[in-house]
């Protein structure tokens, strides 16, 4: 690991940055990836105000011979033909094998479409929900064509949902998967969650300097915009180099976004359920309504905020026997840790500084994977996963003794 | 200027009136229960939204904005899919190429009316490169060429010389607009018509604006509704504003 040659050190650059032009693993420019609708619930009546989020979105790319087949699940907010799975799918497509792409559980259309309460953030609950779609869209592709083997990988929570769902096929046999790979998941997500909204306190000034935060960082990227001619693949490099942002800056970006796309999901949740969160319980919200004021409460509000005050409240009576500490740490893989110590289908692949993990929780994964993790010295969040020797490592764990 | 963009405005707001049944008073009746975060307590009354764009009429737009997914799912997306299943694509690609060939010549013609030489040699260049060499603009020479590629409308040339955007407007089937832009496709369609009018043989020249249309929306990536975020509509307005604002600053 000692020549492990990823360029950026820092954890937040590289979260913020990825992998820089030249480092990247080289891919094939165009491959026919296609988004696909499926109607997880026929039943469902969703509320007029998120009409559109009925049909679960899913993308799909496949050989035209039997093949492996295997299933991305997105992190955080993400979408199917999100950057990470398109590239992942780019990387598993040239190596010969079928790509499935869905969302994570927390993408609002998953939300709305395909999680059974409409309220997400469950790992027993999500892991179902994802299960009861993949066995519908392979239920729809069977015969279509053949799969030679089924398998599983996800990074960030998509990384966590892989565990979960593994473990769900062990009872339910629909896939049997061949191999699983968790790419930078969070060991505790409660822990990395609260990691993730403290960042927004580093808005030099703290949260109330939040306009003018966002400001410059608006100014900085127009600067970079008006000043070329195209708009490069290095962009998002330059504009980081022209505003010349310290680490505190770096971490309330990465917290800012973090915020806003969560913002999008428990908007959703609150709509679905009527659960009164942030809307009044009982309001009815045309799709043409004006949504300025619950978007900006919806912005102020965290990850944190969703688990403790709708999260639990809503699922309390399921569980009485648990308190709401218990309750949301028991969101973790240390749960399953005897059947992932167990597992050998199942693999790691991390970084000794990922900013999602609270500092010494990267070891639970040497001492419960074993020789199965491979952490890697940098690289922060996913900010390596598209570079060409760790997508070397992600596709050499599935063709590895394939036939 | 500025009176033109407020009789446009003035004539925009009268044709709306028709399309236009406001939204219900969002002022409830009966009182609810107050949500475990309510807006009046999370939220200062004198809280500056930095995203907000002047968008008096909401209501039409997103009304439109509805109307325009609709397009999409059933004329717009089936069109390009069939273009696409039955031209290859390099045979796509030149079409494209030829319709950029006019939009240069469009940039020509404003960055004229803005005073910029810069770009107007810079997209004049191009011009006569892709014209020649290029085969009539099928072959986008220019650009294998390193020449940089300007980009600008007669919404823009109105931006430089000061008028302002009033309001957010979506368009129907073009989608994000303002009031300014809107007005300024009107020149930019005139001038693009003058010279297809003049260059292109009757039986090319009376399907041009349909293939510009299906070529356009092939090379358009957005999708109406597909972020799944209730909040998509005011995204939206705000990065296409920003945006605009940039371009004419550019």
């Amino acid at each position: 690991m000692e020549d492990y040659g990823y360029p950026i050190t820092d954890r937040f650059v590289a979260t913020i940055l990825g992998t820089p032009e030249g480092y990247e693993a080289d891919l094939p420019k165009d491959i026919p990836f296609k988004k696909r609708w499926i109607n997880i619930f026929p039943e469902r009546h969703l509320p007029d105000l998120i009409w559109y989020g009925q049909e679960m979105i899913y993308a799909e790319v496949l050989q035209d011979r039997p093949a492996p087949l295997i299933f991305l699940i997105a992190g955080t907010g993400a979408a199917s033909n999100g950057a990470k799975n398109y590239n992942m799918a780019r990387a598993f497509y040239k190596a010969g094998f079928h790509v499935i792409s869905i969302a994570s559980p927390t993408f609002p259309n998953f939300v709305s479409a395909a999680s059974r309460t409409g309220v997400v953030g469950h790992a027993e609950r999500d892991a179902e929900d994802i299960y009861r779609v993949m066995e519908m869209i392979w239920k729809k592709l069977d015969g279509e064509i053949e799969a030679t083997s089924f398998n599983l990988t996800g990074y960030s929570l998509g990384g966590f949902n892989s565990a979960y769902v593994a473990k769900l096929d062990e009872e339910r046999k629909s896939f049997n998967f061949r191999r699983v790979l968790l790419i930078n998941p969070p060991v505790s997500l409660y822990n990395s969650i609260s990691l993730l909204d403290r960042m927004v306190e580093n808005i030099p000034g703290g949260e109330d300097n939040f306009d003018q935060f966002f400001n410059r960082l608006v100014e900085g990227f127009s600067k970079v915009y008006k000043d070329q001619d195209d708009i490069g693949g290095d962009f998002l490099y330059q504009a980081y180099k022209a505003m010349d942002l310290k680490d505190e800056e770096l971490a309330a970006l990465i917290g800012v976004s973090f915020r806003l796309s969560s913002a999008s999901m428990v908007f959703t949740s609150d709509v679905m359920t009527d659960f009164g969160y942030v809307k009044p319980k009982g309001l009815v919200l045309d799709r043409y309504a004006d949504l300025t004021r619950y978007n900006q409460v919806t912005n102020r509000l965290g990850f944190t905020d969703y688990y403790h005050d709708f999260f639990y409240p809503y699922y309390k009576a399921d569980y009485p026997d648990m308190t709401r500490d218990e309750f949301i740490s028991a969101i973790s893989l240390r749960g399953i840790a005897d059947y992932l110590r167990n597992s050998p289908k199942i693999t790691v692949m991390h970084n000794e500084n990922d900013i999602i993990l609270e500092p010494g929780e990267i070891e639970f994964f040497n001492e419960v994977f074993g020789e199965r993790a491979t952490i890697y010295p940098f690289g922060g969040h996913c900010g390596n996963i598209n570079y060409r020797d760790n997508v070397a490592h992600m596709v050499a764990t599935f063709t590895e003794g394939a036939n | 200027m500025k009176s033109l963009t407020l009789r446009t405005c003035a004539l925009l707001a009268l044709l709306s009136l028709g399309a236009c049944s406001t939204t219900p008073p969002a002022e409830p009746q009966a009182s609810y229960p107050e949500p475990v975060f309510a807006i009046d307590r999370i939220v200062p009354a004198d809280a500056v939204d930095i995203t907000s764009v002047y968008d008096p009429w909401e209501g039409m737009n997103k009304r439109i904005y509805n109307f325009n997914y609709h397009f999409d799912q059933w004329v717009f997306l089936p069109v390009v899919r069939g273009w696409q299943a039955v031209v290859p694509r390099p045979a796509r690609r030149g079409v494209h190429n030829f319709f950029e060939n006019f939009r240069d010549v469009r940039t020509m013609a404003n960055s004229i009316l803005q005073a910029s030489p810069r770009k107007f040699f810079q997209s004049t260049g191009r011009v006569l490169v892709n014209s020649t060499i290029g085969l009539f603009g099928v072959i986008d020479v220019a650009t294998s060429m390193g020449m940089p590629k300007p980009d600008e409308d007669f919404g823009q040339t109105l931006g430089h010389w000061g008028v302002g955007t009033g309001p957010y407007l979506v368009l129907p089937l073009l989608g994000p607009s303002n009031v300014r832009d809107g007005v300024g496709l009107y020149p930019d369609l005139v001038l693009q018509n003058y010279i297809q009018d003049d260059l292109l043989a009757q039986p090319v020249r009376a399907t041009t604006f349909l293939f510009d249309s299906i070529d356009t929306r092939e090379n358009t990536s957005f999708r109406y509704y597909e972020t799944g975020s209730a909040f998509e509509y005011q995204t939206v307005r705000w990065l296409y504003s920003t945006k605009r604002e940039l371009d004419v600053e550019k």
